[in-house]
């Protein structure tokens, strides 16, 4: 796929000694001294700009420069210049106020920077114009130091390698400092990262310290003045560089931020040919495979939740999570060692709290979250950041401290009816440098949080009422249909039967009742207690059968009854004989009482009684069950 | 008064007993649910295997191009350079449900991933078809019986093994349909309403959607019903029973692309048409039988068998003969060595080297089903007292389906609900037989009687008495289960004895009751024994069958140690290849190169093309060379091995070799079994034989293996290799997993053309279309 110019050059520190010398042409600005610095290897934090510079592939151009006016007229603005071709790889461009090395340099510090077009200029070049704090006056001066940072500056060359060979990377610049003015005194050094050096181009003033090459001072510069310079030098630093980042944020205000990043990675240095060995690369991981990179460390904010490392096919378990109150680190290893051109892509996501993030102003809410992705030693060229607001967000604006393109949308999940509104930022060549909060403003009414619940509780409770709706209402269609007529009829008959079954089961209690009268009277011989019994079980039983006689008849008349008729009419029979051979039991025993005849010869007959009637009652109960079935 | 509270109560019970078994229910479902997800909490939730992964793409293409996309489906990402036809080969059953779930879910804004909606397919449908066996049981044997069939099956390890999630296949939805399919016949065996008969056709028209299982009830139920006839059970509700099943369910099965005109046309449907005719003579017999009189009737039969005796031979004669031209019998081959054993092996081996086409060994019968393997034939004679329409239909499912799983494991997933729904009936009849005898034991005990029921006069009464005197609603829990009970009481009380061979003395049925002391120690071991399944369950549950077999894990003494190698792979190939790349593996991998890395195959699990997996069988046994040219004549770019022997994975392609050769050699008889084997045995040492040393497989598989510990000691075959330095000409390593499962080659470019060797070379390096047919003599592809 060609040279794929993935690294990313960070031109950090152009030292502007912006030397205000009386220029006819534009003001009468001069360079009195420019110190240009390339870096391209690991910064210290705290060393220089005050970055987290831990980018191997990225090149830093750090310039300070003084400026001193030397016409007549106050100037307020310094004219920086690129070459077209950089522009579009252009990062981060930044200026500030020269507070000596090693100071601090707070971003509030920094000097406005703008796009402009100044007649008159070469055509291929972009102009920016850094805007001084105050006019400079005649004669004064001032020292401002600029960072530009370049996205894929760095070529590998050769542009194939195998898996043995080491990684070698072009850089081209001017050893001049480019720009409209008249530089006085310019000075460059390159600082490359490894000592070996392949070649670079000599000039006169041309020293070289160790990993260190230095070009002049060269004084007294015509504006635009320009000589290329090549280095090409020896980088084993794996190239990261992630083609496109979609980072969604997810806001609840059930008090979780949600974050889910997709990543699209490729490995930008010098491209793998010919074998792929995985035995060379266990064996001597440094030599035969030093180009290859085998992990990323995410640094995310501390109390992160429910973190996860996947992509398309499943979890990915190469992966280690470590934190403390101030930190929380994830190292993730792509599912195999990357090497020049390979590709893969993941998704990590992780929770955060909700109250770290978001903040009220005002009757507004406030979202404030970092803007790149977690992973410090990647180059972006594409990252789209998503922040999905709750359902009835409105008065969205966004704050950020660098331009993006900017869009809405909305999202439908869980439980939505009109969708989330969605805030869409877009930038591309995004780096490390980027990484900085930016606030979105919204309004959101907290009554709107219960809208989902509420919904969840009325949707249950209208399952429930259809369900009692459903299980009460008449559901047939037609009302005259012989089914539905013979249904109806079979539902009267079922009670009816189950009349039957009431009522006999209530002459079973009270023959029960009978016979406990008969144990107390074996108990106590009160024969008048027995008799008051015997009677107000017979009036009962005179009234039940009245009923039985109504409910059979209906019974008899009913067509649908036919099936169970003959049953239900043996069951009221053998009950029939039931009451009566209880009957005789019960007057026999009274009798044999009240006579004081032998107990004992009552007994026998009696027991004759006992055994017909526990036949009986063996047969209703038979009888009842079976009925019950049908 | 009395009456009427008791009459009020009893409902009321009656509403609680319904409420209780829907709990119960809802829980088995829970159980049956939760219990599956054992591979998700372990492992991932991730699809398993080699199908899922296949009818996971399906069902991501049918989410993304929707329904008549799918049915026009032609897939030219497999069997390159053939294609497939997917809508019209594949059973869609399972991936319409998982797509109808995740379009519902989608429509009703949850979005899930299509991955999510099919890893949790499997568990959902095994609740339903927990659900389903208690509907199937409850019309068999009661609600009682029912609930503990559901609950066995909701836990069986041989479901389970089909089921966990993840385990995306056609068997998780087949196993449901098909309980429900019998569900439903019985249910209209015992109603004999149409409405139920409808429903029981469409529920066979989703079985057969689901899996080519089907055939299994389209022959099942023609026996059952022919089994009624014979029997004299013949009714009117059998006839709505069956009728209707044939007549829609044929219509219905024939709509399915992948069945299409096979539903009336192959042998496997023969039997229901046949029993269908039967069924229509007997009807009318017994029709003719009542409107004749008895000495009519007589003359009639003598007259019509005569005559249709003969019409019969005529008819069968035809049918046979028509059946015999068709060299296979008109059976497909699955079929056929379902009722000859021996025939795969003989006749194809492509069915034969898959192991669960294996049948299956007597420690998989307990593993798959436990102790349900016991409680299998008390449960069948629980169905034989008393025989119903109903209790005689699962006593043919059980006896088929243990035929059936004996033949083929995987079959096993049929047997398992057969065995579960009479395990269900034994022990819930064998809980009656011990809790009412311990319930009627117990009342003597406490003697309120005083009837001394030394003679058991009375033990229906006594209670009753008992009751009255204590309490009235006391008298009304105790009587109503007793009076429930008496039923169950005359079958159980000689399953019991024959059960329980107990000495009780026999003086009558209903009375029958066994001492306290036995009933309560059987109660016990029962629980014992239920306990003891739960815990099998749930460890095969754990341990056994939840492994996704594209993640391995093992423990060594630094903890967990992970094998991802094959996602390691197939993330490779598709992010470090062209999207039209070919990549040629042993077919076991098709479908998830596919799926996972999205490059096209030569081969897949989908075996439907013998010649085609004979030519990579081939290539695979073929020196470098020759595979080469092959291969190279497949357009395949890379090839892709499984190789365990760095860290002991034994089912790895060496282990799989034999298969290869043997595939290849049937359909190419240059290569030759016996070349690859010393004396009969099959080894990679230093007595291999050159052909083995020299094959393609073995190259690839230990390419530069020796430079791993200096010996080059192969962990699964736990021996040195036989050839230890070699170098490969035709083909470069360009990737190997981390730890060496699975390594991918590349085809060089072939060379170019050198003067002097133009002559020699000319057939084989024109063009390819030139090539192609130039190479046959020495190409096996074409």
């Amino acid at each position: 796929m060609g040279v794929r110019r993935k690294m990313a050059l960070r031109f950090d520190l152009i030292i502007f000694t912006i030397l205000l010398f009386a220029s006819p042409v534009l003001s009468d600005l001069i360079l009195s001294k420019v110190d240009r610095r390339f870096i391209n290897e690991k910064l210290k934090n705290g060393e220089d700009f005050n970055f987290h510079l831990a980018i191997p592939c990225l090149q830093i151009d750090l310039t300070s420069q003084i400026v001193e006016n030397e016409g007549s007229e106050p100037v307020s603005e310094v004219l920086l210049a690129f070459p077209d071709l950089q522009v579009k790889d252009l990062a981060l461009l930044k200026a500030s106020p020269h507070e000596g090395k090693g100071k601090v340099k707070s971003l509030s510090a920094s000097l406005p920077v703008e796009n402009v077009k100044p007649n008159g200029m070469p055509a291929a070049l972009t102009f920016y114009a850094v805007k001084l704090p105050k006019a400079l006056g005649k004669g004064d001066s001032y020292t401002f130091d600029v960072l530009a940072v370049f996205a894929h500056a760095l070529r590998p060359f050769p542009e194939k390698i195998t898996q043995a060979d080491i990684q070698l990377v072009v850089f081209q610049e001017s050893a001049f400092y480019l720009t409209p003015y008249v530089v006085k005194v310019q000075s460059l050094s390159v600082k490359l990262p490894e000592s070996r050096i392949e070649s670079y181009t000599k000039l006169e003033n041309t020293k070289i310290h160790g990993s260190e090459i230095k070009y002049g001072p060269y004084e007294n510069l015509p504006s635009f003045s320009y000589s290329p310079i090549v280095v090409h030098f020896e980088s084993n630093q794996p190239f990261a560089v992630a083609q496109e980042v979609v980072r969604e944020i997810e806001i609840s205000h059930w008090g979780n931020v949600q974050v889910t990043e997709h990543y699209k990675l490729v490995h930008g240095g010098a491209q793998n040919k010919g074998e792929f060995s995985r035995l060379d690369y266990q064996a001597r991981p440094t030599i035969r495979g030093a180009s290859a990179f085998k992990y990323l460390i995410a640094k995310m904010p501390p109390r992160v939740h429910s973190v996860y490392y996947r992509d398309e096919i499943g979890n990915i378990s190469t992966s280690n999570l470590w934190g403390d109150s101030k930190k929380t680190e994830l190292l993730i290893e792509p599912r195999y060692p990357l090497f020049g051109g390979w590709r893969t892509a993941f998704t990590i996501g992780y929770g955060l709290p909700l109250k770290d993030f978001l903040f009220e102003l005002e009757g507004n809410r406030f979202l404030n979250i970092t803007f790149g992705s977690p992973m410090n030693e990647l180059v972006i060229d594409n990252l789209i950041v998503k922040v999905v607001l709750p359902e009835g967000s409105g008065d969205i604006s966004v704050s950020a401290p660098f331009p993006v393109n900017q869009w809405e949308e909305t999202k439908l999940s869980h439980l939505d009816l009109t969708g989330r509104p969605v805030v869409v930022l877009q930038k591309t060549n995004v780096v490390p440098e980027h990484n900085q909060f930016f606030q979105v403003y919204y309004k959101f009414s907290k009554l709107s949080m219960l809208r989902e619940p509420f919904m969840l509780i009325f949707g249950f409770f209208s399952l429930f009422v259809a369900g009692i709706v459903y299980m009460h209402v008449d559901m047939s269609i037609s009302k005259s249909s012989a089914a539905y007529l013979a249904r109806l009829q079979w539902d009267e008959v079922q009670a009816a039967i189950q009349q039957v079954e009431n009522v006999i089961n209530r002459c079973l209690t009270t023959h029960d009742k009978l016979e406990a009268s008969l144990r107390d009277l074996s108990r106590t011989g009160d024969v008048q207690a027995c008799k008051a019994a015997r009677k107000a079980a017979d009036g009962l039983l005179k009234e039940l059968s009245k009923e039985l006689k109504l409910v059979l008849s209906f019974l008899q008349s009913s067509s649908a009854a036919s099936q169970i008729l003959p049953k239900v009419e043996e069951l009221v029979a053998k009950e029939k004989d039931l009451q009566e051979k209880v009957m005789a039991k019960h007057s026999t025993v009274v009798d044999c009482y009240e006579k004081k005849t032998g107990i004992r010869d009552s007994e026998n007959r009696v027991a004759a009684q006992q055994q017909k009637i526990t036949a009986l009652r063996q047969e209703v109960e038979n009888l009842l069950e079976l009925i019950d079935e049908i | 008064m009395a009456a009427a509270a008791k009459a009020g109560e009893a409902t009321l019970r009656h509403a609680f007993g319904n409420v209780l078994s829907f709990f119960i229910l809802l829980l088995i479902g829970v159980l049956a649910f939760s219990i599956r997800l054992f591979s998700v909490i372990k492992y991932e939730s991730v699809i398993h295997e080699f199908d899922p992964y296949f009818n996971y793409r399906v069902t991501q293409f049918l989410t993304k191009n929707g329904i008549y996309d799918f049915w026009n489906w032609f897939d030219d990402r497999t069997w390159y350079p053939l294609g497939r036809v997917i809508g019209g080969t594949v059973y869609p059953g399972l991936t319409l449900t998982a797509g109808t779930i995740w379009w519902l879910l989608n429509s009703l804004n949850i979005p899930l991933s299509v991955e999510t909606v099919c890893v949790f397919t499997a568990p959902i449908f095994s609740a339903f078809a927990s659900w389903a066996t208690y509907l199937l049981t409850k019309e068999v044997k009661g609600a009682g019986a029912g609930l503990t069939a559901a609950a066995l099956l909701a836990m069986v390890p041989s479901y389970i093994s089909r089921s966990v999630a993840g385990s995306y296949d056609n068997e998780a939805v087949a196993i449901f349909a098909l309980i429900i399919t019998f569900y439903l016949y019985i249910k209209t065996l015992n109603t004999g309403s149409l409405f139920y008969a409808t429903l029981n056709a469409i529920a066979y028209f989703y079985m057969v959607c689901s899996w080519g299982g089907y055939t299994f009830i389209i022959n099942l139920i023609p026996m059952h019903v022919l089994l009624c006839i014979v029997t004299g059970r013949y009714s009117s509700r059998l006839y709505i029973a069956y009728a209707p099943l044939v007549v829609l369910g044929t219509l219905l099965a024939a709509l399915v692309p992948v069945v299409g005109f096979n539903a009336v046309m192959t042998s496997e449907h023969f039997a229901s048409f046949l029993v269908f005719i039967i069924l229509h003579v007997v009807a009318l017999v017994y029709y003719i039988k009542g409107i004749l009189s008895p000495k009519m009737f007589k003359v009639a039969v003598t007259l019509v068998v005569s005559v249709g005796l003969v019409v019969c031979c005529a008819v069968i004669a035809i049918l046979v003969a028509l059946v015999a031209s068709s060299p296979t019998k008109g059976w497909s081959g699955r079929s056929l060595s379902l009722l000859d054993p021996t025939y795969a092996s003989k006749y194809i081996p492509i069915i034969a080297s898959v192991s669960e086409h294996q049948p299956p060994t007597w420690p998989s019968y307990f593993m798959d089903i436990n102790v349900l393997a016991f409680l299998v034939p008390a449960g069948i004679i629980a169905c034989f007292l008393p025989l119903s329409d109903a209790s005689s239909f699962v006593v043919l499912y059980i006896v088929t389906s243990v035929y059936f799983s004996g033949v083929m494991v995987r079959l096993m997933l049929v047997f398992a609900p057969a065995a579960c729904i009479m395990s269900g009936i034994a022990l819930s009849q064998a809980f009656d037989v011990f809790t009412r005898s311990i319930k009627f034991q117990l009342l003597r005990i406490l003697g309120f009687s005083e009837a001394d029921a030394g003679d058991g006069s009375s033990a229906n009464v006594v209670p009753e008495n008992d009751a009255v005197k204590v309490d009235k609603s006391e008298e009304t829990i105790k009587e109503r289960p007793s009076r429930k009970n008496k039923k169950k009481e005359k079958e159980q009380m000689e399953k019991a004895q024959a059960e329980k061979t107990s000495a009780k003395s026999k003086t009558e049925k209903r009375l029958l009751v066994l001492p306290m002391e036995l009933s309560v120690i059987g109660l016990l071991l029962l629980v014992f024994m239920g306990a003891f399944y739960v815990v099998h369950c749930v460890w095969a549950a754990a341990e056994a069958y939840s492994a996704p077999s594209i993640v391995l894990t093992s423990y060594t003494h630094e903890g967990l140690h992970v094998f991802d190698d094959f996602r390691e792979a197939y993330a490779w190939l598709r992010h470090n290849t062209e999207v039209d790349d070919k990549v040629a593996s042993w077919w076991d991998y098709g479908y998830q190169t596919t799926a996972m890395a999205n490059r096209t195959v030569i081969v897949d699990n989908n075996t439907w093309n013998n010649t085609h997996i004979a030519t990579v069988g081939t290539a695979m046994s073929s020196p470098e060379k020759a595979a080469w040219e092959i291969f190279n004549s497949l357009d395949v770019k890379y090839v892709l091995v499984v190789f365990g022997g760095l860290v002991g994975y034994p089912s790895d392609d060496i282990n799989k070799f034999l298969w290869m050769v043997r595939i290849g050699g049937g359909v190419f008889p240059h290569i030759k079994e016996p070349d690859y084997l010393r004396d009969g045995q099959y080894r990679i040492d230093s007595q291999a034989t050159p052909t083995m040393l020299n094959c393609l497989m073995y190259k690839l598989s230990y390419y530069r293996f020796v430079e791993t510990d200096g010996k080059g000691f192969d962990r699964v075959r736990r021996t040195e290799i036989g050839k230890k330095y070699f170098k490969l000409t035709h083909f470069e390593e360009v990737f190997t997993t981390h730890h060496w499962m699975v390594r991918i080659y590349k085809l060089k470019p072939s060379k170019n053309r050198i003067r002097g060797k133009m002559k020699k070379s000319k057939s084989r390096t024109s063009t390819p279309s030139s090539k192609r047919s130039g190479s046959r003599k020495k190409n096996p592809w074409q």
